[in-house]
């Protein structure tokens, strides 16, 4: 038990350390950009000049980003308070509420079906000696990977595709080559070869003695895919109109609205640095096992 | 050089060289409307028909073309630049400069890398000039790119500073000045140039992203973004509409075929 304290403290300081720089380093990039004072609702000619000056009060709040910030925290850490976006002027808890699920969905199938796909790729580029089949392999992650994102997003939201799958084509050639190299290697170690030249079954070879064996690495990448589906998101959600995290990201962008970018920006964090963590952690569990 | 290699330089220079060739055959030919012909098909005349505007689609294209092929490179050489400022003095000085440089390399990759470009673009002004937008663009690029070369070259500068050669050069007396400047650099360049290289592609691509979202280069100018955003019309999915596209695809899988091997630190 000491030991996996041991372990996992630093790195929850580091993820901790890591979040709250993340969240400064947003707010102050806010505060300092140009027009972050303008708010275009005090050129309504309808406002009086009272309300003028309660918006400009408004803004005057959050003009000392660190005092800005110290406020936020200690509303999110003390009440649980996630603040209330001036664009879309709704509770920041609630949005987030209405919008992880889809993300998340979004995410799931795109790494589950990235990850699936590499394999079915990755695998028939290892196991087949034939050029040809690896060739088509290397051509299809190739092609893939010099597409961009959002490009794919509306090709396939204008043919009517499954734009809720979308993520896994970003992901697939990301996790393809790395896969591909590991189960080459794999599949290249003496024990495995004897095994192949016993007649073991191939699938007995792959889930016994190929998969464990490649298990930590695969585990390290897997979280990095979380990192690399959320940025696959932004544009297919933006672009596909999915009521996602995403499109909220570029939303708060767009809006500049700064309460809602640093949370975003918190959330991104703490998930990436998680998963990260959650899986360097797993790898080296099997790695000891 | 081995022959894919060579032959994907060959491509890049002939698609940069069309794309100049044109900017200095008419130079306003991207912005030139022939407001009688909005949405024409291919012709003689224009090869790729025009847009609901009546802008020459291909005059847009190379001019594009042009400015993506300068533009990118220049913003990877200066993250290039920046990731080995940041990353060689970290790996060769270590200690607490180490330590913030890893933190500031952690910080930025943990964030998505279009989720960081759209917050900060988002951050300068969007209705600015032109060419004050397209600055703005692939400044953010060099600015928020540096972190992934930083952490290889920050491991490579390690690695050499460990080697033999320098530790021969620093018992002989050399400053360390002399062995980072001297010694260190000069057997950094493949690295560099191999993260330049690979720089290049992701950038692109960004570029090409941003643009999607409407947080590109602003009209007139056409860069690869801008054109792709006519894929936003269901309706205008044509052969000739997809050529931007193609272009960008063509230009990444040469930048990534041209890209010099890596070593690897660990």
């Amino acid at each position: 038990m000491r030991k996996i304290v041991k372990t996992l403290a630093p790195r929850i300081g580091t993820l901790a350390a890591t979040a709250l720089a993340g969240g400064l380093l947003t707010a102050f990039l806010v505060r300092v950009s140009p027009g972050f004072d303008v708010d275009e609702r005090q050129l309504d000619p309808r406002l009086s000049e009272a309300s003028r000056h309660a918006l400009q009060q408004e803004h005057a709040v959050n003009r000392n980003v660190l005092g800005f910030y110290t406020h936020r925290l200690e509303r999110i850490v003390l009440h649980g308070d996630l603040g209330t976006s001036s664009s879309l002027n709704r509770p920041i808890s609630q949005l987030f509420r209405e919008r992880l699920p889809v993300t998340a969905q979004i995410m799931a199938i795109g790494i589950a079906g990235g990850w699936t796909l590499a394999f079915a790729l990755a695998l028939p580029a290892v196991m087949c000696r034939s050029r040809v089949v690896r060739g088509m392999a290397g051509l299809f992650h190739q092609a893939l990977l010099c597409l961009p994102a959002a490009a794919l997003a509306l090709i396939v939201f204008d043919l009517g595709g499954p734009v809720r799958a979308l993520v896994a084509l970003v992901i697939c050639p990301r996790v393809f080559e790395y896969v591909r190299n590991l189960l080459a290697e794999a599949y290249a170690q003496p024990h495995i070869l004897t095994a192949r030249a016993k007649g073991l079954a191939g699938a007995r070879i792959f889930a016994r003695h190929v998969l464990p064996s490649v298990a930590p690495q695969l585990l390290a990448l897997a979280g990095v895919s979380v990192s690399i589906a959320f940025g696959a998101a932004i544009p297919v959600e933006a672009l596909c109109d999915l009521p996602g995290i995403g499109q909220l990201a570029w939303r708060a962008a767009i809006a500049r609205d700064l309460p809602l970018l640093v949370a975003i920006t918190f959330l991104v964090i703490v998930v990436t640095q998680v998963c990260n963590a959650a899986s360097d952690w797993a790898g080296f569990r099997r790695r000891q096992a | 050089m081995k022959k894919p290699q060579l032959l994907a330089i060959l491509v890049l220079a002939a698609l940069l060289a069309a794309g100049v060739a044109a900017g200095l055959w008419h130079a306003d030919s991207h912005a030139r409307q022939f407001r009688e012909l909005p949405s024409a098909r291919p012709s003689s005349t224009f090869p790729l028909g025009t847009d609901d505007l009546g802008r020459d689609r291909l005059a847009r294209l190379l001019y594009a073309t042009r400015l993506s092929l300068l533009l990118a490179p220049a913003a990877a050489l200066i993250a290039t630049l920046l990731a080995a400022l940041a990353g060689g003095t970290a790996g060769y000085f270590g200690g607490w400069w180490d330590n913030c440089i890893v933190r500031a390399i952690d910080l930025m990759l943990s964030l998505p890398w279009l989720f960081l470009l759209l917050a900060a673009r988002a951050l300068l002004p969007l209705n600015a000039p032109p060419v004050a937008s397209l600055v703005m663009t692939y400044g953010l690029l060099a600015v928020l790119g540096w972190a992934g070369p930083a952490r290889v070259i920050r491991a490579g500068t390690r690695h050499l500073r460990e080697s033999d050669f320098a530790l021969q050069a620093s018992a002989e007396g050399c400053s360390e000045l002399r062995i980072f400047s001297r010694h260190l650099i000069p057997n950094l360049k493949p690295v560099l140039l191999a993260q330049l290289w690979t720089t290049i592609p992701v950038f692109i691509l960004a570029e090409a992203n941003l643009g999607l979202l409407g947080l590109s280069a602003s009209e007139p100018f056409p860069t690869w973004g801008n054109l792709l955003r006519e894929l936003q019309n269901p309706f205008s999915i044509r052969p000739v509409t997809l050529a931007p596209l193609a272009v960008v695809m063509i230009s990444v899988a040469c930048f990534k075929l041209a890209t010099p091997p890596q070593e690897q630190h660990s």
